[in-house]
Formats: structure tokens, sequence, C-alpha cells
């Protein structure tokens, strides 16, 4: 209880005191070194981990812009017909492991540029193509004051190589199946974009709006093998929405998983069939990329080199900070 | 004397005629015709007692109502107007700016309406914050304007009751005791019959003592009853102004006659009348024209160093902001020219044209800054303003620094400048009363040439020291606690409110509670103060002499014994003392009464007062028995006995008075009439305190003097402005009539009571002053040779002793005399009126005719009044001197009793070399600086803040200025020598300063060495000096609370100063300079991501990172833990930072925020970002890896690095630190994953639907997020680790200290106090010769101008005990 005399005393608490039990570090040397060596351990063994999963992933890349030094497709290069078809060759000596991935990759391809990038209507491409497109889409907003659907420069520009692979044998060539599902994010897929809903076929549920003004085909016929596969909810076009981070850059084509090739893609000689469409020589290259994927995703270096570097620079620091110790120690018996 | 006079009276005369006629002395002035329009510059009320005419009507309309409006906004322009306000603030307009150009579409980053977030955010919080304010004061003046006052109604020709703010100038008002006065009211009539009432302006100014108000004079006498209907005059006086201290004017009757009056006779609104039962006035000012709400100034807002440099650095950034936009402007047009063709990505606008690049860049200036915005640290401020309100809570609850005896804390008046504190250079106090107790001690005495020194006091003094916690004294059993306690929990409340506003006051402490302790507290009255052991020697000699009272008339010569007599009767009556005794003698007095019916009967009185209060007709009633009541106990009017209701209440009320033991001795034949027809039971007492007097002075040396006259049994027992009672020695009363009054002023250093003795008719003078005041006005020549002799004698003798005392640090006053006839009285008072009168030269003329009083004096003694030291003074100087901190004492004292003072506090040491300057010539000033500097320099002291190469310190110098010399300096321009010279001292003391001088002498200091300064004071006299510095303390003592009002921060003790500026100013210099430094750096951090990414992004101003989780992580995820690191941090322990002072230099040199610890902040901030760019850049290099994706990640190691950048600069974790910053983690990762779960087609383009949850699924996420905060935050802790090992700097070696165990640190901490003084001590042995004096090269020193040099003289043998200080005066 407080006593009338001293009602304005402050409260003597630990608190309002600053008083409250603390821990004070003091980053010293020897406090750190174990620190130190600990982290750098532990980096160096996840870095090393780290590069030889990296060193287990193999990758094909193969260029196929068909300008500069490589040859391949230069025919298509200059986009005189249209389509335009091209063989990429190439042989396996082992067995490349699967399940392989098939990119397509794209250089200096700024995806991420901020006008590109918010030209889309994220209602639309939920199944709403009956309100009109929204202003960022703009000028791929209408056609003849019809709305485009799916609106907007990303849709527009969709990536529309394609291709297929098949493996050599005894000079006949041989189809190797490419699967085409699951390769956008499973969200996109089920959540985020939705078809039109409409009485009858998607070509009802799409009536009265335009294709975008690049697109040889209307959102509902994008891919005739596969009914389920068309307007907005067809995976390249997903693939391709998700806008790269970077402006070199890959996505996901196709995957192989099935049939003979489960295994990998044993040895042997292989054509690409390309049918060019794309037009990126003005400002980059493009490429396929084959490649097999571990926990860490694709080839990638980078990460287990640097956690083995950081890890020495931290071995190194400790041993730094036992000289300093040492030396401060000595100089503080001496004092 | 007569010659003088007429002299006097032409001097009037002339001056009347050269001068305005508006302002003749209105004796002969010509009537003012009220048809003549007014002159502006005057303040004319008409009383508004009949209906007014038309003119006079229209000036009136002109005067302000009652009625306060202290809210800025009314309900309909609060909205327009507080937005005008709100857009003034610069931080804002840059807000705004962001949102107007993030309305193009062309530049438009984030939504229209994320842009104008943190706008609308600030804008409503301050609105919220303004509204309420303005409602709580909205509510206030409603209370204040609701209540209730007694107007007089010219209608109903009564006072009738009236809501406060429907009063109006002219009005008459009556005012009942214990209300609070509602306007600025000119005192006409009160129910005192000496036409006196007392006011207490506590609510003011926090005096706690009673202001006498006096009906205007002349009107008193020309209108015995006061009727408010038959109030004929107008009242004529200066125009509303703030100057609480001055106000003059006149009232024109319908006679043709001025009746001028002053302050005295002026009830300022916001006071409470006390001790009066009631009086009436007409209103001169009203509502915000009254003084009290013309001083009732806002808030103070200053800006700390701290700030100052923060707010360049914000420029800085607003630098680099601008160049980076350039970068991004720039890179846009040349990343556009590198396309042969526009690519498929850069789309058209909207009207399907392509932008040029040249446009395309101009536009992406614009859209970088708006991505870039939160390089400019806006939060930064709003934080700083929280962090600071924490810094204060944890300053004002700290117990170190609350005072028991007044139950005060610290308080922090400015809000905004506590981290000043931890950089002061320069301290400049005030000597009495900050450095002293200022309870003055009566000490010592001369009377006539005979030095009386009153051992058995220095014994019971020194007696009282030991047992200083123990100060209850037997005399005053119970002293009004709770009542004291209420008012000062108001005062404190107030006080904290920053408003020092009389209102805010009213509103604490409500009518009723006042009622229930109708006199809340005495000043200077403490037992150190009141007892007074007397001298034995002095006392027989007072009792011989009082044994020959009945010879009275044959001793009133000079030269007697009675000299004695008249010596303690000066001290007795030579005061404005005021004699109250309402409150102690209840219980003692009536002792046979027992407890409870005193309380039941007190209880009674106290309701009838309230109900007085309220109805005028009860208030008339009741002032009958309180007529004769504590105010007037010597009143010759008094009735001759209290009706028998409330006998009892009266007894209690008049107990004190009436106790007197002697009545029966009483001369009948005196004036004194005291009620002795009341059988009162009445009781001798030996001891003089407990006859229950209470000794209310304006100033403490007048209180110890009265105490000490009431020691040798001359007891002052009332006081009324024409009459004083007196008890004598051996039990008779003598009443003095008073004649006059000359009140104590600065210039004139003195003070005079004119009196008719009662037995000799006689017209008596008793003067007190400073010595230089009266020893020049003592009577030259006297009639005869040995007469002229003795007085000679006297006076010299007098003067040693004077010395003596200075020398001992005592306080010194002489006592004089004067006799003078009743004629040359009556002349005097002639022309004295006339000055009374005077509206110009009105101060002049008084001053002139009271200096043609006071001459030809007789000196009668003199006293030492000590002002004892304040506890721990020395202590508190040494350390904030071992701090790095200059101490100056700028004093109004003479020389001798400063410089004592200063070698008792330490100021001054045995061993300094001390130069005194004081001389009235500018060419010995010129030489004096010349050869001192020249002298200092060849010792190559440096300046002593500097800290100086080991063992390497020459001698110590110490420079005494006085006052009149320092004024001639400054007339010269020579203050930057001075400034030289007093560089290389390590104190300087300057006695004899005016307030003025004090503050000129702070603000060269503070604005020539470009220094932070804090002044601490306490009295009136320091408000200019502690105004004029960075840091302003005043302390809460004795002299009211001029001083805190003008103050930064309010501490009760001196020695307090030390743990607020050690501890607290460090603390909270190193918490918010590691703050600011951190906004900084967490700000650059972070919004260079975005920059790094522009280079990948074809300068688009694409943000990777979803904006809503960009405004949350700085809102949200990293505000919380700098603002706790900035309120709770704690580098050093308080015992640590006591015990060594030295740490406190680091806040000086201002090493916790400099420019280049601001760049380092930047430049770790620029290698952080990078690494949290690209690192996880070149993790997902080539990968499939989609925008926002990409961001994750870096948001991520980035909110990582950024804490725990911040954990590494934490040295001090407590609870709250853990909570906070694993709090802001986990926040983080709940709102970015709710977030992305929940916002499926949201916040176009970004889209974060399930991103956070994918990258969280993936291992790489934490590898990089690993990889990146170890990587980017490896150099900073490195660096702190070395810094940590190596110790280089103290902070680190006291933080070292800190771990240990408490005894080894102890003993670690006396080792590096051992270092230190050994290194200070060296300069005794390496110190090359000091001057001889009289060498050639020594300075020319002239009279007055000398070289004191203690200690160092014996030049022939360093190592001679040279601590016996003496003084060597070198006249040349």
């Amino acid at each position: 209880m407080k006593s009338q005399q001293a009602a304005n005393r402050p409260d003597n608490t630990a608190f309002t005191q600053q008083r409250l039990p603390a821990w004070q570090p003091m980053l010293s040397a020897h406090f750190v070194i174990p620190g130190f060596l600990l982290i750098g351990m532990a980096f160096i063994g996840i870095g090393v981990a780290l590069y030889i999963t990296s060193q287990n992933i193999q990758v094909l890349e193969k260029d196929y812009t068909g300008t500069g030094q490589y040859t391949a497709c230069s025919e298509c290069a200059d986009m005189q017909t249209i389509p335009c078809i091209c063989n990429v060759t190439f042989s396996l000596t082992t067995l490349f492991t699967g399940p392989v991935f098939l990119y397509y990759g794209l250089s200096n391809y700024y995806q991420n540029y901020r006008k590109y990038q918010v030209s889309r209507d994220d209602v639309q491409l939920w199944g709403d193509v009956t309100k009109s497109p929204g202003d960022a889409c703009a000028p791929y907003q209408y056609i003849d004051n019809k709305p485009i659907a799916p609106c907007g420069s990303i849709a527009n520009s969709m990536f529309n190589d394609t291709f297929s692979l098949y493996q050599i044998i005894n000079g006949t060539m041989k189809l190797v199946p490419l699967d085409g599902k699951g390769i956008a994010w499973w969200t996109d897929y089920n959540i985020k974009f939705r078809n039109p809903s409409a009485q009858g076929s998607l070509q009802d549920a799409f009536n009265g709006t335009m294709k975008p003004v690049n697109w040889s085909k209307p959102a509902y016929e994008l891919n005739p093998s596969d009914m389920n596969d068309n307007g907005f909810l067809n995976q390249d076009f997903l693939v391709w929405m998700r806008t790269a981070a970077l402006p070199d850059f890959q996505k996901l084509y196709r995957r192989i998983t099935s049939g003979d090739y489960a295994l990998g893609l044993p040895p042997g000689d292989y054509v690409l069939q390309i049918e060019y469409n794309y037009a990126v020589k003005d400002f980059g290259r493009k490429k396929v990329v084959f490649s097999n994927v571990t926990w860490m995703g694709g080839k990638n270096e980078f990460l287990g080199v640097a956690y083995i570097v950081v890890g020495s620079l931290c071995l190194v620091m400790s041993v730094v900070m036992l000289v300093v110790y040492a030396k401060y120690k000595f100089a503080d018996e001496n004092a | 004397m007569t010659h003088s006079i007429d002299r006097l009276s032409c001097c009037f005369r002339r001056r009347e005629n050269t001068g305005d006629s508006e302002t003749t002395p209105l004796l002969r002035a010509p009537p003012q015709d009220p048809e003549i329009p007014l002159p502006a510059a005057l303040h004319h009320v008409f009383p508004n007692n009949g209906p007014l005419s038309p003119s006079h009507k229209k000036v009136m309309d002109r005067y302000a109502g009652n009625k306060i409006r202290t809210t800025k906004y009314t309900f309909l322009s609060f909205l327009p107007k507080n937005l005008f306000q709100q857009l003034y603030r610069l931080a804002n307009i840059y807000f705004v700016f962001l949102v107007a150009i993030n309305w193009f579409p062309q530049m438009e980053v984030f939504h229209r309406e994320i842009t104008m977030l943190p706008l609308v955010i600030v804008t409503v919080a301050s609105s919220l914050k303004d509204a309420l304010e303005d409602f709580r004061r909205y509510k206030f003046d409603r209370i204040v304007n609701y209540r209730a006052a007694s107007v007089y109604d010219w209608k109903q020709q009564d006072f009738v009751l009236k809501c406060w703010k429907d009063v109006r100038v002219g009005d008459f008002v009556k005012v009942v005791c214990n209300e609070v006065i509602p306007a600025d009211i000119l005192l006409l009539n009160t129910s005192d019959p000496n036409g006196v009432c007392h006011m207490e302006t506590a609510n003011l100014d926090g005096e706690t003592n009673l202001k006498q108000r006096q009906v205007v004079r002349g009107f008193a006498a020309s209108n015995c009853s006061f009727q408010p209907e038959h109030f004929g005059g107008t009242v004529v006086c200066e125009k509303p102004n703030k100057n609480l201290t001055h106000f003059k004017g006149y009232l024109a009757m319908p006679e043709k006659k001025k009746i001028g009056f002053g302050r005295e006779s002026l009830l300022l609104r916001g006071c409470t009348m006390r001790n009066t039962d009631s009086a009436a006035g007409i209103v001169v000012y009203a509502g915000h024209e009254t003084k009290a709400m013309l001083n009732n100034k806002g808030p103070r807002y200053k800006r700390s160093k701290l700030e100052r440099k923060m707010n360049t650095d914000v420029l800085f950034c607003v630098g680099i902001l601008f160049i980076m936009c350039l970068i991004g402007a720039l890179g846009q047009y040349f990343w556009l020219g590198t396309f042969p063709s526009t690519p498929p990505f850069v789309p058209p606008d909207s009207s399907n044209v392509y932008i040029p690049p040249s446009l395309s860049g101009f536009y992406m200036f614009f859209t970088m800054i708006i991505l870039l915005q939160v390089l400019i640290p806006i939060s930064l401020y709003v934080s700083i303003e929280l962090i600071k309100v924490g810094q204060i809570f944890f300053i004002t609850n700290d117990v170190d620094l609350y005072d028991e005896e007044t139950d005060s804390r610290v308080q922090c008046r400015a809000l905004n400048i506590t981290e000043d504190l931890g950089q002061i250079q320069y301290v400049f106090s005030d000597k009495t009363g900050t450095l002293t107790e200022n309870k003055m001690v009566f000490r010592r005495c001369s009377i006539m040439g005979t030095e009386y020194c009153h051992k058995e006091n220095a014994l019971r003094l020194a007696a009282l020291d030991e047992a200083e916690s123990d100060e209850e004294d037997p005399a005053f059993p119970q002293k009004k606690v709770p009542s004291r306690l209420q008012f000062l929990k108001g005062k404190s409340a107030a006080a904290l409110r920053r408003c020092n506003s009389a209102r805010a006051r009213i509103g604490v402490r409500g009518q009723a509670e006042v009622t229930l302790s109708p006199h809340s507290d005495v000043a200077f009255s403490s037992p150190l103060e009141t007892d007074v052991a007397p001298d034995w020697r002095l006392q027989r000699i007072t009792g011989d002499e009082a044994g020959q009272m009945e010879a009275w008339g044959r001793v009133s010569r000079i030269g007697g014994g009675a000299c004695y007599m008249d010596f303690f009767l000066a001290l007795a009556v030579c005061n404005t003392v005021v004699v109250s005794t309402a409150m102690h003698p209840r219980q003692r007095v009536t002792g046979p009464l027992n407890s409870s019916t005193l309380k039941s009967l007190g209880h009674i009185q106290t309701l009838l007062k309230r109900l007085g209060s309220l109805s005028h007709v009860i208030a008339s009633l009741h002032s009958i028995p309180e007529k004769s009541g504590p105010t007037s106990p010597a009143s010759p009017a008094s009735p001759a006995g209290p009706p028998a209701s409330v006998p009892a209440g009266d007894e209690v009320d008049r107990g004190g008075v009436t106790d007197s033991g002697s009545l029966n001795t009483s001369l009948e034949d005196s004036e004194a009439d005291l009620p002795s027809s009341d059988d009162v039971p009445t009781e001798t007492s030996a001891n003089p305190n407990s006859d229950g007097l209470c000794y209310e002075a304006e100033s403490p040396d007048e209180a110890a003097l009265v105490h000490a006259a009431r020691a040798y049994g001359y007891t002052l027992l009332g006081r009324t402005p024409d009459h004083v009672t007196v008890r004598l020695p051996q039990g008779s009363l003598l009443t003095f009539e008073v004649l006059g009054t000359l009140a104590f002023n600065s210039v004139r250093k003195r003070m005079s009571v004119v009196v008719r003795h009662p037995m000799t008719n006689e017209v008596i003078i008793y003067t007190k002053g400073a010595d230089s005041a009266i020893m020049e006005r003592l009577a030259k020549s006297a009639e005869n040779q040995p007469e002229e002799n003795k007085r000679k004698r006297i006076a010299a003798k007098t003067q040693r002793h004077l010395h003596l005392y200075a020398k001992d640090g005592l306080r010194t006053l002489c006592i004089a005399k004067k006799v003078m006839s009743l004629q040359a009285y009556t002349d005097w008072l002639a022309v004295r009126q006339e000055a009374e009168s005077a509206i110009d030269n009105r101060e002049e003329l008084l001053m002139e005719t009271a200096s043609h009083l006071e001459t030809n004096l007789t000196l009668l003694g003199a006293t030492g009044i000590e002002d004892r030291l304040q506890e721990d003074v020395p202590a508190t100087i040494a350390s904030l001197r071992k701090a790095g901190i200059q101490v100056w004492v700028l004093t109004g004292d003479k020389q001798e009793t400063a410089v004592n003072i200063a070698y008792s506090c330490r100021l001054l040491d045995q061993s300094d070399v001390v130069f005194t300057l004081s001389t009235a010539s500018l060419d010995e000033c010129n030489s004096f600086l010349d050869c001192t500097l020249e002298e200092v320099k060849r010792y190559g002291v440096q300046p002593p803040w500097q800290s100086s190469p080991r063992g390497l310190r020459g001698p110590t110098f110490g420079l005494v200025l006085e006052g009149h010399t320092l004024g001639l300096l400054f007339e010269a321009g020579l203050q930057l020598r001075l400034l030289e010279l007093s560089r290389h001292c390590r104190s300087v003391l300057c006695c004899r300063v005016t307030p003025l001088q004090k503050s000129a002498v702070v603000k060269l200091v503070r604005d020539k060495l470009k220094v932070m300064t804090l002044s601490i004071g306490d009295g009136a006299n320091d408000v200019s000096m502690i105004q004029a510095a960075d840091v302003g303390v005043g302390i809460s003592g004795q002299e009211g609370m001029q001083a805190v009002m003008a103050s930064d921060f309010a501490i009760s003790h001196f020695k307090h100063l030390k743990k607020l500026l050690l501890v607290h100013g460090h603390w909270c210099y190193s918490r918010l300079a590691g703050t600011v430094i951190y906004f900084f750096y967490k700000n650059v951090a972070y919004v260079n991501l975005l920059f790094w990414y522009q280079f990948f992004c074809g300068f688009s101003g694409t943000a990777m990172i979803d904006y809503w989780l960009l405004i949350f992580f700085n809102l949200l995820f990293t505000s919380v833990p700098p603002i706790v690191f900035g309120i709770l941090d704690r580098d050093i322990s308080a015992g640590t930072l006591l015990s060594l002072p030295e740490l406190y230099k680091s806040g000086q040199n201002s090493e916790g925020y400099r420019h280049t610890t601001f760049w380092v902040a930047l430049l770790d901030a620029f290698y952080q970002s990078l690494v949290c760019f690209f690192v996880p850049y070149l993790a997902y290099q080539g990968s499939d890896i989609d925008v926002y994706s990409f961001g994750t990640p870096m948001n991520t190691a980035s909110l990582f690095t950024i804490l725990l950048h911040l954990a590494i600069e934490i040295r001090t974790w407590t609870v709250v630190h853990w909570v906070v910053m694993v709090g802001s983690v986990l926040l983080y990762f709940i709102i970015a994953l709710s977030y992305s779960a929940l916002c499926i087609n949201c916040n176009h383009p970004s889209n974060p639907y399930w991103i956070m949850e994918n990258q969280m699924a993936d291992p790489v996420f934490y590898l990089v997020c690993i990889l990146t905060t170890v990587l980017a935050l490896l150099p900073r802790y490195t660096f702190r680790v070395l810094q940590g090992t190596l110790a280089l700097s103290p902070l680190v070696r006291a933080r070292q200290l800190d771990m240990l165990s408490p005894q080894v640190r102890d003993s670690l901490i006396r080792e590096w106090r051992n270092q230190e003084s050994t290194s200070e001590a060296v300069p005794d042995q390496v110190l090359s010769s000091p001057t001889k004096p009289g060498s050639p090269t020594e300075p020319t020193v002239d009279r007055g101008l000398t070289l004191h040099k203690d200690g160092n003289e014996d030049t022939g043998n360093p190592f001679s005990p040279g601590h016996r200080r003496s003084i060597s005066t070198m006249t040349i």
C-alpha cells in the first residue's frame, strides 16, 4: 500500500527502475570463437552436400535462335515462312536420368518489365470474361470494342514455339512422349485461374471476346488434343503467365515421365523438332534445356560454392579471433 | 531634508511640464472629459453599474469577455484547419507529393490507394490526437467558463451569481475566501478593515506564500462604505500585457480626482483568495486579456542537437534518393536504346503509342521516387517521438531522482530534448538555492561593532546535520501534510501536462478540497530555519536592556544599550513578513477541549465558508464572527466579542495570537488592541515556537531574520499594512504604526520600513540591505566629535565583520536606522504620493524618492546568514567535472561569499591558481586579459575538456569575474578574449551578475564555442539564463516556480543533476543515437533491394516484393524492435556510469552519432543490401522462378538481417527484447503466410497467392536465407567482436566491467580511478616553476585587479604541502 506521504513516489519495480534481469552478451573473441567454428563447419558441410547434388544434375542446353555461332534453326530465324519447322539433333552417350524436364529458355527477355508485368487482368483470368478487362491491359484491352480474352501484354506475347522429341532408333524416329500435365503450379491451375463458365462448350463461354492480337488461335483452341487443356487453364499459358523474375529465364515445357522413357533418356541420337514461331533475335536468344532435377531444383553450383566459401571464411575468422584473443590476453596480463 | 524634498518636488514639476498631457501627475491634471475620444494607448474601464452611454459601450465592447477558449478548433473548423496544419509539415508534403505523382499512370508504381496509405495513417493519427487534445481543452474550458462568480447586477441592485464566462470588463465582482478569482480585478473593497486581502498565486507561479493585496489606497479613504451603484469613477490603466509584476493606472473619479494604483491592488485571475472573507472590485481585464491567460504559453518546442544533425543526414538521404532516381531514369533511357526494335515486353501506352526513351526516362525518375520513397525515413520522426515518450517515462520514474521531502519527481517539461542531457559540455549554475539549500540560517551578528558568533547555534546546526533524516520537530507535531500533498499533486500533474497554465491547476484543486485546509502551506518554516539558539552573551545584554523597558523614552537615543533593542526591532519590523496563525495552534492552545469537538467545530466553520462562497447572503452573515479572524489580530477596530453561536471556533482561530502568556502585563495604553476580552484558556510556554506563529516571507532571508529576532524575545506578532505588533522580551506588546514601506528591489538592494514609535511618536526608518547599499548612506557627520569617531569606529568594525562573514560564505545584511521628525516625513510623503500616482516614470520617481529618505542612516549592526550547501554538491560538481563538463557559477552574491561557496563546493580547488577580475576600468581589463592569457598559455594547458596527454597537466586555473566588469567587457567587445581565457580555466565564477548578464554569458559560450550548455537555477532571476541555454533545468525549491516554469527539466536537488546527466543523459543519448543510425541503415538496406532489382528489370520500377509486405515491413515487422531498443537498451549500468563519470565524454564528443557513423552505417546498409539481393539472385539465376517467388527469400533474408543487425547492437537483452524480436519474426511469417493463403486475386499484379507457402516448402529458400543472413552480418559482427575484444574505447571497457561480479568490479573501478588520479597528480611534479610574484614578466596588476595564487606560490619547493590556502595579492 502506498502511503499518503509518498503519493508521487515512483514505483520501485525492476521495470521502472530499468533493472530488469538482462542478458548482456559481450561480443568478444573468446565468446564468438565457438560460434564461428560451429557455423564454419556446418556451412562447409552443407556446401559440400549442395555441390555434390548440383554436380549430379545433368543438363543439356540447345540454343536454337538461329543467329550467330549457333546454326540450329538458322533457316527459320528470318521468319520468312510461318510456321517454320526446324530440327535440333543431339546424341546422348549415357543415360539421361529421369524424370527429364524439358524447358524452353529465353534470354534478355524482360518479363519483369513493370508495364508488361502489370498488363493482365486477374479477375478475367479467374473466369470473368463478361466484365470489361482492366485498364492495366491497355492497349491490349479491346478490339473493335470487344474485350480481348485473355487481355494484356503478357498473354499477347505468349511463347508459342512447340517442340516434339524423337529418338532415332535404327534410322526411324521414335516419338518420345512429352507430358504436359502438371507443369504449372497446382494452385494456378486449380484456384487462381478459371475458365469462364457457360452452358455448352468452352467456345460458347468465350463468346463475345476476341483473341489476343498476336495469337493465331483463340484461347479455347490452344490445345486441340486435350479439351481440358484449353482456355485460361492451358498449362503453357499458365506457365507463361507466371512472369519470370529475371531477364534470362527458363520455363518448363514438358516432362518426360512415361513409357520407355520413364527412367530417363537412354543413350542414342535424338531429334528435337521445333515449330519456330516466336521471334526473339532482335533482342535475345532462345534455347531448349533438358535437365533432371533434385530436391534443390535445377543445376546451380553457386549455392554449394557459396556455402563452402562462407564456411571457410568463418573458420578463418575463428582463427583470427583466436590470434586476437591470445594477443589481447597477453597484453592484458602484461598490463 | 526639507531642502532636498523641495528640490524633489521641483523635479516633478519640471517633468510634468515636459511630459505628455495624458500622464500628468494627477493632482493638477485637467479633468478627463468622457466625450473626448479616448487615447488608444490606455485601457479605459467604465463601471458596469448602470446603463452605459453609447460611446462607453463602444469602448467596452472592444474588450474581451471572460469566456475563454483555449481550443484550437471549433467543431466546424476542425477538419479544414487541422488538415491544413498537417499539410504544413514537411513530412506530409513529401507524402502528398508522392501521392500526386503516383496519380499519373505513367509513373504509377503502387496502387494509388497504397501510396496514400502512409499519408492517411499519419494524418488520421495526428488528427485524432489533435481532436482528443482539443476536446480535453474544450471540456476544461467549459468547466472554467461555467464556474460561478458573484457579479453585481445594477438592475437588481445586488450581487448575483453568474457564470465566469458572463463576467465582463467593468463588472463589479465579489470574491469570497478560498474562491478562485475569475478575472483580473482592481481591488476596491475588502472585508478587512485595513483594506487588504491575501491571495495565493500558486496557480500562477507556484509560489506558496500569500501575497497581500490592497484596496486602491486613495479610494478606500474617500469611500468608507463600498457601494457599486455609487461608484462613479473610470478606471484607466495600461493595455493588457503579460507582465505579472507590473501594473499601474489611476481611477478617474467624478469629482475630478485621480487616484493612482499599482499592482498591489490587482487581483489576478486564477489566484485564490485567502485569509480574507470577501473582497470586491471592478474587472479590468477579462478572459484572454487577463495576465494569467496572456502568460499561458503553449508547450515549449526545442530541437535537440542530435535531431539537428539527423536532419542534415536526412538531406543526405534526399541526395542519395535523387542520385538513385537519376540512375533509374538514365538507365531506362539507355536500356530502351539497346533494342533495335521494340521488344514484345515493352508494351505501348494505352493509346498504342510507344513512348520515346527520353520521356520514358523522365517518367521513370518519378516512378523511382515513389518506389524508393522509404529512403527518406519519415517513420523515423514518428518513432523518435515514441522513443522519447518512453525515455521520459523512465526518467520521471526514477526513484533516485525522487524527493521525499516535497514528494516530487523529476519533471520533464520539454519532451524532445532528452538526449541533449547526454551531450552537455557546459553547466551554468546559479548559487543560491541551487548549490545551496536556500534555507537561510541565522548564524552570526554584529551589533554596534561587537561580534556575537552564536556558537550554540552552530552546534545545533551541526547536530541537525547529523540527524538530517529526523526532521520531526516537537514544536510542530502536525504539519499540514495532506493539504500540502494535495497541492503538490496538482502542481506536478499540471506541470506534466506541460502547460504552465493557471487554469490547469484550478481544475486539479477543487474548491471544496481547498476549503478543508484553508491555509495550505507556509514557506520557509523548517526547524532548521525557525530555531535559533541565542548567543548567551547577547541574550544577557538584551535581557538587561529589556529590564530598562520602563525607561523607554530615555533610551531612545543612539549610543545607549537600546541599540540592541533597536537592532532586534529592526529585524522584526523591517520586512514584509506576513504573520499567520490559522493552522497550528488548534490543539496546543485549546488544550481543555478534546480534539473531536474541535474537529466538528472546524467542520462547521468550513461548511459555513463553503456556503459563503456560494451565497453572498450567508457569507455576509458569517463574516461577522470571522471579522476579527486570523489576518487582523491587531486591528484597532476589532469588534468586542464574537457572537455566541460559534465561540469555540473563534477561539480556535484566534488562539495563536491570544496565547500570549503576558496579557496582564501588556501595555494598556499601547495601540495594540488584542482581543483580550476573550477568556481564552491561555498557556504560557517557554518555547517561543509554541505560540504557533507562522511567518510567511517573500524571501528566506527575511524569515531567518524574523526568527532570529524571536529567539531573542522580539516576536513579530502581526502585520497589517498600517501596523506592526512586536512582543518584547518581557512580554509587553508594542504596536508600531507603519507609515510606509519601501520595498526591496535588486537595484536598490535595500528595503526600509517607516514606522511611528508608539511611545516616543518619533518617525523611525529601519533599513536593511547589502553593505554596499547601506554603508554609503550612513550619516557622515555627527553633532560632536566623539560621537563621530565612535560611529566611524563602529562602521569600520562592522565592515570588518562583514568581510569575515562573507569569507565564511555567509550572506550579509546591514541594519540601520534613522530617526526623523514628523514634519520632515510629511514633506517627503507629499512628494512620495505624487510619485505614486504618476503613470509615466513612476518607477524612477519612486526610486528617487526612496533614496531621498534613506540617507543619513545610523548603523545598528550586521547579520550573517548562512545559506547551507545542498547535500552532495561538492561530489556532484566533482563528478560533473570528471565527466568533462565545465561548471560555471553565476551568482548575484558578492564576490567573497561566492568565492567561499565555490571553495566549499570544490568548484575552486585549494591548489588552483585563481584570477580575479574586478575592475571598473577598461584598460585594466585589457591588460589583465593580456597578462593572464600570456601566463596561462605559458603552461600550455589544453582546454580542460580535451583529454590532455597523461601526466602533462599544468596547474589548473580558476577565474572569478565581477558583474560590472563583465558588463564592461561585453560593452567593449572583449567577449572573445574573455572566452579564450575561460577556456583555459577549469572553473569560472561570476559574481554580482544580473539575470540579463547571466543569459548573456550563457549565450556567449553557447554561440561562440558551439557547445552544448545547460543552465540550472531555482529563482526568477535564473529564468533568462535557463531559457538561453540548450537545456534549462529548474530546481523546484524555495523560491517559487518561475524557474521550473521556464525550464525543460525540473529537479528538486542539485545532486540529482548527476544522475540526470551521467546516467539518463548518457542512456538517452546512446539509445537515441543508436536508433537513429539504425533507422537510416534499415531504410537504406531495405530499399536498396528494390534498387538493385532495377538493373534486372530494365529500370522499369518493378518491385519484386508484394506491396503490402513492403509496407508492413517498415510498419510492423521492423518497427517495434528499434523503438524498444531506443527506450530500453542499456549499454552500461547506472552504477558504473555514476562511478566512472569519464564515460560521459563519449556523449559530449557525439561518439554515438557522427557523420562518420552515419556513412559507415550507410555503407554497411549498401553492403548488406547487395548481399541480400545478389545471393538470391545468383542462387536463382537462370531458373524458372517468378518475380514474387524471387522476392520472397530476399524479403525474408532482409528481415532476418535487419533484425539480427539490431540484435548485434542491442547490449542488454531483457524479456521485452526477446518478446519483441521473436514476435516480429513470427508476425512476419504469420502475416505473410496468411496473406498469401487468403489473397487469390487481390493486389494486382503481385497476386501473392500461395507464393509464401510454395517457397517455404522449398529447402533452397531456407538455404538462401541462412546464407544471406550470415554473409550480410559477418562484417559488422566481426567488427563488433574486435571492438569488444580490443576494448579500445572506455565504453567497451566499462561494459566489460559491468559483466564482472560486483566485488571485482568495484576493485577494478577503484583501480581505474587511481590511474586517473595519478595521471592528474603528476603535474605537481612536472610543474615548471610558476611565475614568481613580482617578476618582470608579471602582469601589471592594479588595485582591484588581483591575481590570487593558491598553493603553488611556493615555487621553490614544488612538493611543499601547498594545501593550505593562502592568498597573495599583488599590487603594483
